[in-house]
């Protein structure tokens, strides 16, 4: 096997703008993605600070307006629904608790689930095994049947919810970070610190935690997304999210019985539950080229060839 | 003027990656008639393998490009053909056989499948072509064929697949074998039995073989001609003594001087004074299987002693085992009185700073999230009492100035680096514990040739500046006779002979190292297998 | 190999009953089971003779073994609210779910294996391009609405298709159309990417040296090897639909095994829901071997 190389290529030049964010706007799509996201985030941390009133708002005088009709103002651009109130602000105010049940959901799930991929896959061949069991036996659960079940058990509070919703996304997180980890391990660059003498605490956190966190980064978004529907099937089928409580998929259960007279109060939440998922997911495709020091250059070319 | 064979004419290559325009290919001719063999000798990035690829039309167009040149095959215009009739020069009347045979080869269909697909593909009927499969198994030297051809290609060894690759190759018995790099990736023993292989099927068919190579032994040993190409470009041709006797470029000098094991043997120093390092009766499987047997050699201060075995001998196992890296199931390592195998944790943290080790693969041994001055400063890092914190920097810069670096690569990154560089990284880390023992794990198979030397030299450098002692594992005798004091050979997990590095190459004793020795193959076209030849 | 596969089947069985029993106790220690099968507001008295009836006084373990015998012989008591043997009523459902299920993987994995393949053979094309969008907006879309908007469209707007039950082919067409989207999406962008794996390894290299033709190559050299990825991901799909496509069974009023299971629960009939998670999870469990065996079939490396 013989070797390739560059001799000694110069360091980075600096470019006008940060790096990051040049090789964003390289990806056009991840660019849409990521503004669109953003401005559900907004939508999420002040949405109901500044619409909440409005979204609560009972006026007879302007109950099931279609869409796309201005005279009413612009807050009914989307509609109304049967109690007047606009949809538009409606989906504002919900996006809060969309974003926070599926958010909470991945941060818990990714943290608990990352530690124990980390201790398995570093640890003695039993305990590997028992946490990797734990998992498997999780995954082989019908999630969304447990879910349900367990809800309807316990009451589908909100937190109950993050918490059912967590333990059936943590196997995801351990498997993968398991696999990295005994991936990673047997690189030289970790037998060589082995050999210098680094302690088991410095070579997972220093040398295969920064490897695993790229991985695990692009999975949780994509995670996100599927939190996200997960959840609103739930209050679809009035097992997660309770009035008044309102989050996307809710409010595409309360418009199902007037799908006939009022299509649009069911379209525009399921639309935007379409549109942040597909964000999502660009977005992950995105980062995984990013982060892989062998794809970059894909982005990195772009970015060269539109700067000249 | 007869038309060649294979007629090459200024043939240029680029691709477009990365936002660049690389240059593979510049300008390259060749030329190649039946009964003859062509040697294309270079380095990694010459070009040699690009070139192969355009005549059997296997560069993918985008990202490559033919910008210039024709290729001929017995007048017709390959590169201008429909590509039917291309296909139905490919594999018939010229074939090619790959480096990295079990990559090659399809794992879920069985061999027999594969080799008889070659003949189908162009028309001949199934039940002649698995005849003719079963036959030219049998002709490459796989016993049982019939049996075999159902076998897949994870059951054979690295030999055989080759051999099966070969099989493959000789359906239509074509004009031109085209053989990149065929023996790189095994063992020396078994590299020469595959050259002797082609050999024989050259001379009983009469083929052209083109050989793709990087190792002036093998083109000593196989070539008539030789063209040698750098950068993209082909610096010289000629006859094969010529090029290799009485080279003209400066860059095929340079190759040529760069081969190890020419020149005396090193006269080492036998020291007989009490061995710093002595492994005693290491002993380890790994389930049914005995990795090593019974280990035993010493190791004097600032004495190179090199462990030569092939695939499966034991070697990094024994250097694993002595570092703790995989412990040995019985035996002792004695170091400074202690012996190593039976140390707990804490106590071998503290010796490990005297016994360093140095990996085969720069690529990897090296974090790439780090840079290289974090890299070479984490030793002081873990072990806090060598150097305190306001030396780093300027200690950084001396070891990279030890290892032949400049100052200004201590806040790059080790991709931004070559193999050849990021290895004497890795020294420099391996130093900046101050060891008294530094472990060369293969670290320098990876590397081009001209490339190791430079390393080697390197190496020998460090032990008579610091009177470090190494221990150095090679897979192949010529590379340690430059450099090593003794010689340990091993086979299959236990050691066959040990001796100084003069009587093991001059006067080997066992018929293992013997065989070893004779299967190195040396840059020189007048010894080939041993045997002197007539000038051509 | 059969050791192999042992070991997986030993092991789900294993989840399976760990997750009945994990029902049991949930459902005898979170509070008065009775609540669970009678209606909110049933008097106390009634609440108590349930209770004596249904054995629920006695002290848990003998009731876990009680329940372990009937176990045993799929005997989970009578459906509450239809007086019919549980596990009778779960089995009149299964097989509608199995015929959805069943149908929409066929049709998946069909139409993803095909499209993710055309896709991989020319990275970057249009064709990839598109089967990109699809794939990803395919991926993006819950199954709830998608109905509703189907229904809303195809069945009460343009009047093609009925909105819902079952009797004839036509019923078929929505349900199995809704459900055939997420799966599709995720298996066609496992199959473009396991396919550009594949067409981009050396022994693709040693087939077009040879002299075999693209088509050759991908169906016959390259698809095989990238199917083993595929095969997992696809079966998750399959075990996501085989839970009861809960959603779907709802909204179109099919009669299969998760629009029971959230009607039982709706109802507090809480034999029906024991008895419906044991057959499904059998029958995940069941697919599982059959995944395994199929890559073992897919795979030498494995058999030998």
């Amino acid at each position: 096997m013989t070797q390739t190389g560059i001799n000694g290529a110069p360091a980075k030049s600096s470019r006008k703008l940060p790096t990051w964010l040049g090789l964003l706007l390289a990806d056009k799509f991840a660019t849409a993605a990521v503004i669109f996201l953003s401005l559900v985030l907004v939508a999420a941390l002040i949405g109901p600070a500044l619409l909440d009133e409005v979204a609560g708002k009972v006026a007879f005088r302007s109950r099931n307006l279609a869409p796309f009709q201005l005279d009413h103002g612009v807050l009914m651009i989307l509609g109304s629904d049967s109690l007047g109130r606009p949809i538009l602000a409606r989906i504002i105010v919900a996006a809060q608790n969309t974003m926070m049940i599926a958010g909470f959901t991945v941060v818990a799930a990714s943290c608990i689930g990352a530690t124990l991929g980390l201790i398995a896959g570093y640890s003695r061949k039993f305990l590997s095994d028992a946490i990797l069991r734990l998992a498997d036996v999780i995954m082989s659960f019908p999630s969304l049947l447990l879910a349900v079940i367990v809800l309807y058990m316990l009451e589908p509070a909100v937190g109950n919810l993050v918490i059912v919703l967590a333990i059936t996304r943590i196997p995801v997180y351990l498997r993968t970070t398991r696999a990295e980890v005994l991936e990673i391990r047997e690189r030289m660059f970790v037998q060589a610190a082995k050999v210098m003498g680094a302690s088991s605490w410095r070579i997972a956190f220093v040398h295969i935690l920064p490897m695993v966190l790229p991985t695990l980064l692009t999975i949780a978004t994509l995670d996100f997304a599927f939190v996200m529907l997960a959840e609103s099937s739930l209050s679809f089928l009035g097992i997660g999210i309770q009035p008044p409580e309102i989050t996307w998929g809710l409010m595409v259960a309360q418009g199902r019985p007037y799908m006939n007279q009022a299509w649009w109060l069911s379209f525009w939440p399921g639309l935007f539950i379409v549109l942040t998922a597909m964000s999502l997911n660009l977005i992950s495709n995105w980062l995984r080229i990013v982060l892989d020091p062998t794809q970059r250059w894909r982005l990195e070319q772009r970015r060269e060839t539109d700067h000249g | 003027m007869a038309e060649h064979v294979l007629d090459v004419s200024n043939l240029s290559v680029e691709f477009h990656t990365a936002g660049k325009v690389v240059e593979a290919v510049r300008n390259v001719s060749f030329h190649l008639d039946r009964g003859e063999t062509l040697a294309i000798l270079g380095e990694s990035g010459s070009g040699k393998s690009v070139s192969a690829s355009a005549v059997m039309d296997l560069i993918d167009c985008p990202p490559g490009r033919i910008t210039s040149g024709s290729i001929h095959y017995r007048g017709e215009d390959l590169l201008h053909m429909p590509a039917g009739r291309r296909r139905e020069i490919n594999g018939r009347k010229i074939a090619m056989i790959f480096q990295d045979p079990l990559a090659h080869l399809n794992p879920v269909y069985p061999v027999g499948w594969q080799i008889a697909e070659a003949m189908r593909v162009h028309g001949m009927p199934a039940g002649d072509a698995r005849r003719r499969t079963i036959e030219l198994m049998g002709r490459v030297g796989i016993r049982d064929p019939e049996q075999r051809a159902r076998a897949y290609p994870h059951q054979f060894s690295g030999g055989q697949r080759q051999r099966l690759m070969i099989a493959m190759a000789l359906g239509y018995d074509p004009d031109v074998l085209i053989a990149d790099e065929p023996t790189t990736a095994l063992d020396v023993t078994v590299q020469l039995q595959i050259l002797r292989l082609l050999q024989a099927l050259r001379d009983e068919t009469g083929m052209g073989l083109l050989l793709i190579t990087h190792d002036l032994g093998v083109v000593a040993e196989m070539a008539d001609r030789a063209i040698v190409m750098n950068a993209g470009e082909v610096v010289e041709t000629g006859a094969v003594r010529d090029v290799l006797r009485h080279p003209g470029h400066p860059y095929t000098q340079k190759l040529v001087a760069a081969v190890p094991g020419q020149g005396s043997i090193r006269q080492g120093a036998v020291s007989d004074a009490e061995p710093i390092l002595s492994v005693r009766s290491l002993n380890k499987h790994f389930g049914a299987y005995h990795a090593l047997r019974d280990v035993s050699f010493d190791l004097h201060a600032g004495e190179a002693v090199a462990i030569v075995g092939e695939s499966g001998s034991g070697k990094s196992t024994t250097a694993r085992a002595i570092v703790r890296l995989d412990d040995a199931d019985s035996g002792s390592v004695h170091y400074g009185g202690r012996d190593l195998c039976a140390l707990g944790e804490k106590e071998m943290f503290r010796l490990r700073r005297d016994i360093q080790m140095i990996f085969q693969d720069p690529t990897q041994s090296l974090n790439p999230r780090m840079s290289v001055f974090q890299i070479i400063s984490e030793a002081w890092r873990i072990h806090a009492d060598i150097l305190p914190r306001n030396r780093w920097r300027e200690r950084v810069l001396e070891l990279l100035d030890l290892v032949g670096m400049q100052a200004e690569h201590a806040d790059r990154y080790p991709h931004q680096f070559s193999g050849g560089q990021r290895q004497r990284i890795a020294i420099a880390r391996a130093l900046a514990m101050q060891p008294r023992i530094i472990i060369c794990d293969e670290a320098v198979s990876a590397l081009d040739v001209s490339v190791q030397s430079q390393v080697i030299r390197l190496l020998d450098n460090l032990r008579d500046r610091l009177g470090v002692a190494f221990i150095f594992i090679a897979h192949d005798l010529p590379v340690v006779r430059d450099f090593a004091d003794r010689v340990v050979v091993m086979k299959e997990g236990a050691i066959v002979e040990k001796g100084d590095v003069v009587q093991i190459f001059e006067a080997p004793a066992h018929a293992y190292t013997q065989a070893l020795l004779a299967a190195s193959l040396e840059p020189d076209p007048d010894r080939r297998g041993g045997q002197h030849r007539e000038s051509a | 190999m059969g050791r192999f596969v042992l070991k997986r089947s030993l092991f789900s069985l294993v989840s399976l009953f760990g997750l009945l029993v994990l029902v049991f106790f949930l459902s005898r220690l979170t509070g008065d089971p009775a609540a669970l099968y009678l209606p909110v507001d049933a008097p106390q008295s009634v609440r108590d003779a349930f209770r004596e009836a249904r054995g629920l006084n006695a002290p848990l373990i003998s009731q876990f073994g009680d329940f372990l015998v009937n176990l045993a012989q799929f005997d989970f008591g009578d459906s509450l609210r239809r007086q019919r043997p549980a596990f009778d009523v779960v089995m009149e459902a299964f097989p509608w779910t199995l015929g959805l299920a069943g149908l929409t993987m066929v049709l998946v994995l069909s139409g993803a294996v095909v499209l993710g393949a055309l896709a991989a053979i020319k990275v970057g094309g249009v064709f990839d391009r598109i089967s990109s969008v699809i794939s990803l907006t395919a991926a993006s879309a819950p199954d709830f609405w998608l109905a509703l908007m189907a229904i809303f469209i195809f069945a009460v707007g343009l009047g093609w298709v009925p909105t819902s039950g079952t009797g004839t082919p036509w019923h078929w067409i929505l349900p199995v159309a809704v459900l055939f989207v997420r799966p599709f999406g995720l298996v066609l962008q496992v199959v473009r990417s396991s396919m550009i794996g594949a067409l981009s390894s050396a022994y693709v290299k040693t087939a077009r040296a040879k002299g075999v033709k693209q088509r050759a190559i991908t169906f016959v050299h390259a698809l095989r090897n990238a199917m083993l990825p595929v095969i997992t991901v696809a079966g998750d799909q399959a075990a996501g639909l085989l839970n009861g496509a809960v959603v779907v069974e709802s909204v179109f009023g099919f009669p299969g095994v998760g629009k029971l299971m959230i009607d039982s629960i709706l109802q507090r009939d809480f034999t029906v829901v024991l008895a419906a998670i044991m057959v499904t999870s059998l029958a995940i469990f069941t697919m599982n071997l059959l995944i395994d065996l199929a890559y073992a079939l897919l795979d030498p490396r494995i058999r030998y």
